[in-house]
């Protein structure tokens, strides 16, 4: 059997970044997987990650997703936006030694016949556990990922961000 | 015990989707199915026991209504009541959770051409002869407008090592779907 789940590319931030960026990014896998554990240096409990894929800030991204937190459990949509959001991170106001957890799975993100779908698993350590499932309206490959976050606010210094690819047989 | 990765330094306790990572050489393509022409149903079988878990990664489409289900079987297993599923899932405005205890049900969403459906099914020690197996999937689809995000657990009330899966749907998986599955060390 092949192996794979190959690492591509990691970044550590030693100092806080408005964004993290994976670029030329292979063809030659089936699937990717973006492993994140970020923070916002946002003076608030928490703030959220957003993604763009190939440099496209135009309204080609929407979602599903739900969210669960010590009020309960909901549901919510966003249509035609300019960033996939994939999930809460911890902001540094709730503590600077807390970090967030977030897999998304990028799946056939080289084919040139589908639009792309990703779907992401998150949580931040302040109350949320989220997870969601998102669209870009696009039947381009992807070969570079924007990572920022939704406040604007810098990503935080020792976040850490992983890219992984998946060939399948 | 937690496993570090040769290359990246990082440890994990386990690749399952939704945790936070594989290690690289623990992972391996065992076969994928990729769908020219509409089926309805496709199948993995003699799968290899030399795993401890199984991951199953599905991207594609149905022919019918975008929230068209598939169903799962285990090694030709049909009888419902052997299956039992617990789901969590937003359709975008509200959060819902469901019960069926004849959960021969994979709810995987299978989304259509515009809104392609993706699902990761983690199979926990599926060559376990002393457990009942348990699945668990994420998945869903978005059409900018409509859509599902879904968590699941599915119970099969064996004991028997899982040599095959059987993967149905009451339309059609159409072209370009494709599951590929992966074994985990």
């Amino acid at each position: 059997m092949a192996k794979t789940y190959t690492p591509i590319a990691t970044q550590t931030l030693t100092a806080s970044a408005a964004s993290v960026t994976f670029s030329s990014i292979s063809g030659a896998y089936t699937d990717l997987v973006l492993v994140m554990n970020g923070q916002s240096v946002q003076a608030t409990t928490y703030d959220n990650l957003i993604i763009q894929f190939n440099g496209d800030t135009a309204t080609n991204y929407s979602r599903t997703r739900i969210n669960g937190y010590s009020g309960g459990a909901a549901g919510e949509r966003s249509t035609s936006t300019t960033s996939h959001l994939i999930g809460p991170i911890t902001g540094t106001s709730y503590s600077s030694s807390i970090f967030s957890p977030s897999v998304t799975n990028i799946m056939n993100y080289a084919n040139t016949t589908t639009y792309k779908t990703a779907i992401y698993r998150s949580n931040s350590q302040d109350g949320y556990v989220q997870a969601g499932i998102a669209l870009w309206r696009s039947t381009s490959a992807i070969t570079s990922i924007l990572i920022k976050t939704l406040s604007g606010s810098n990503i935080a210094t020792g976040s850490t961000f992983t890219l992984y690819g998946i060939l399948k047989a | 015990m937690a496993i570090t990765s040769l290359k990246s330094g990082i440890s994990t306790r386990s690749g399952m989707v939704g945790n936070t990572l594989i290690y690289p050489g623990s992972y391996e393509s065992i076969a994928t199915v990729t769908v020219s022409t509409p089926v309805s149903s496709i199948t993995f079988s003699s799968i290899p026991a030399t795993y401890t878990h199984l991951q199953l990664r599905y991207f594609g489409g149905n022919t019918a209504a975008p929230n068209g289900s598939g169903f799962i079987y285990f090694n030709g297993d049909t009888t419902g009541t052997n299956y039992y599923d617990h789901a969590l899932y937003s359709d975008g405005a509200s959060a819902t959770s469901t019960a069926d205890a004849n959960g021969n049900n994979l709810p995987y969403l299978l989304g259509d051409l515009n809104r392609w459906g993706v699902n990761i099914t983690d199979i926990l020690d599926y060559t376990n002869t002393n457990k009942y197996k348990v699945a668990r999937s994420l998945g869903g689809h978005d059409g900018n407008g409509n859509g599902y995000v879904l968590l699941t657990s599915n119970l099969w009330k064996s004991t028997s090592a899982i040599t095959s899966i059987n993967i149905q749907t009451s339309q059609s998986f159409i072209q370009y779907s494709s599951f590929a599955l992966y074994g985990i060390a």
